[in-house]
């Protein structure tokens, strides 16, 4: 067993670790966006608290739920220690750096851009999902079924400028992480390909700028519909 | 032309160290950046003071001895070429130019500009060749290798071992290095008996003699005086996860 152990923590297996938790959470975005999107229609949240709902009692999707903050945490802690590592083959730095000419900011400040995702994720854990699951949440009856009224929670907080603009900036952020990071995690499981390399990075770019302007896109609408 | 340098001087390994400002003028732009600095050793060994320890050997380009960071770049600011291939043309009048050693744990400074390099050494020592001891010279061509296969072994080959890739990484990362002789030794029919030990082996010196690891920035790809690409790091990592997952060292 001890040559998985060491497979594991080596550096190689540590970014492989990264590549495919980076995968599934990169996954994970896209089927949380089209849940979300739900909150576009114009029918009182019927759609959106069914969709709540459904995620909230189908089995399937609370293992999956579970999963998905395993990997989490298991992104965040390998990345840690990674960081750690790497900042200690370095003791003493450069007078100069040559910044932006050798490599993109994003690729270079993921431990950074990573920190403040996970500061967004606990906010909005704590906005939502604990108040979900925990907090006192109006109720609401659609088809005879008594169920939370999420988007009445949801639609009272994009009310607040502050809680749109911080959700703007926080999907700012992730852009510049998936930027560097969905292509970097093909990179880190050996995917590197003259045939496929430009599609892999095009894709990367397209989705790093798609999917979080499209979450963005949601609290502004909700916002200005709810000014206007 | 007329340079301020800011010049990293550092007695041994145990001295703090610092920048020190030197002032150099009449310097011609036909000279290479190594001959700039002799000019200035020659004058500072005239007023009795200690040179600038620099390393410096074959000054065309081949053997990966000239390490330094040149504001900001391994080997200067011009890609594809090492610091003796550097002319002082490619500096504009008057510009102020920053000279640091390889910043790296594993490279301590010896003196100066000057850092040891052995464990880059003991990365090739743990597999970076192909063990052959018996038998006469093969003919040439006896064993068809593809044309593709052939160029990317010699791009690997191409490595120099000057250690700008670790220079360069924000990690210190000796990955471009290791990867680029597992890549072509990986790729070679003659490479294939040691193929696996040679990942597991080269790697876990890799490890052992404290880089940091590779988070794909790709700035090594680009400060390499080879050229050497980022596909040989993917190389690499298959080289290795498929040997962990199937070689017989258990």
């Amino acid at each position: 067993m001890s040559w998985i152990i060491n497979t594991l923590t080596s550096t190689i297996g540590r970014k492989v670790i990264m590549a495919l938790t980076g995968l599934f959470l990169i996954l994970f975005l896209a089927v949380h966006l089209v849940g979300n999107l739900q909150l576009l229609y114009h029918d009182g949240g019927e759609a959106f608290n069914l969709y709540t709902q459904f995620m909230a009692h189908n089995p399937l999707i609370q293992i999956v739920s579970k999963g998905n903050f395993f990997f989490i945490f298991l992104h965040i802690f390998v990345s840690l220690t990674l960081y750690v590592r790497n900042k200690k083959a370095r003791p003493i730095g450069y007078k100069v750096s040559a910044g932006n000419s050798n490599s993109t900011w994003s690729s270079r400040s993921m431990a950074l851009l990573g920190t403040f995702i996970l500061i967004f994720i606990g906010l909005h854990l704590y906005g939502f999902w604990f108040n979900l699951k925990f907090g006192e949440v109006a109720m609401v009856t659609i088809d005879g079924v008594s169920m939370h009224n999420a988007y009445a929670l949801v639609a009272e907080s994009y009310t607040i400028p502050g809680v749109v603009a911080f959700y703007i900036f926080s999907m700012i952020v992730l852009a510049f992480h998936l930027w560097h990071g969905f292509a970097s995690a093909f990179q880190s499981l050996g995917l590197n390909h003259p045939k496929y390399n430009g599609i892999i990075s095009g894709m990367g770019k397209l989705y790093a700028v798609i999917i979080p302007a499209l979450f963005a896109l949601i609290p502004i609408y909700m916002y200005l519909n709810n000014a206007g | 032309m007329n340079h301020k340098l800011n010049i990293w001087r550092q007695k041994n390994a145990n001295d703090k160290g610092k920048f020190y400002t030197y002032e150099v003028s009449g310097v011609s732009p036909d000279q290479s950046f190594l001959e700039m600095i002799d000019e200035l050793n020659d004058d500072l060994t005239r007023k009795g003071e200690d040179p600038v320890h620099f390393d410096h050997d074959c000054r065309e380009g081949i053997c990966g001895a000239c390490s330094m960071v040149i504001n900001g770049h391994a080997h200067g600011p011009k890609g594809l070429i090492t610091t003796c291939q550097l002319h002082m043309r490619s500096f504009s009048d008057g510009e102020e130019i920053t000279i640091e050693p390889w910043r790296a744990k594993p490279f301590p400074v010896i003196k100066d500009l000057v850092v040891d390099r052995t464990p880059m050494d003991r990365i090739i020592q743990a597999g970076g060749y192909v063990s052959v001891n018996t038998g006469g010279t093969p003919d040439a061509n006896a064993i068809p290798i593809a044309k593709h296969l052939a160029d990317t072994a010699m791009d690997a080959a191409q490595c120099i071992g000057c250690g700008a890739c670790v220079a360069t990484c924000k990690n210190a990362s000796a990955m471009l290095f290791t990867a680029a002789k597992i890549s072509q030794l990986a790729v070679l029919p003659q490479g294939n008996a040691e193929r696996a030990n040679r990942a597991e082996k080269m790697i876990a010196v890799m490890e052992e003699e404290g880089f940091g690891g590779c988070t794909n920035t790709g700035a090594c790809e680009v400060e390499c005086p080879k050229g050497i690409s980022l596909e040989h790091i993917a190389r690499a990592h298959r080289e290795y996860m498929s040997a962990k997952f199937s070689s017989h060292n258990v």
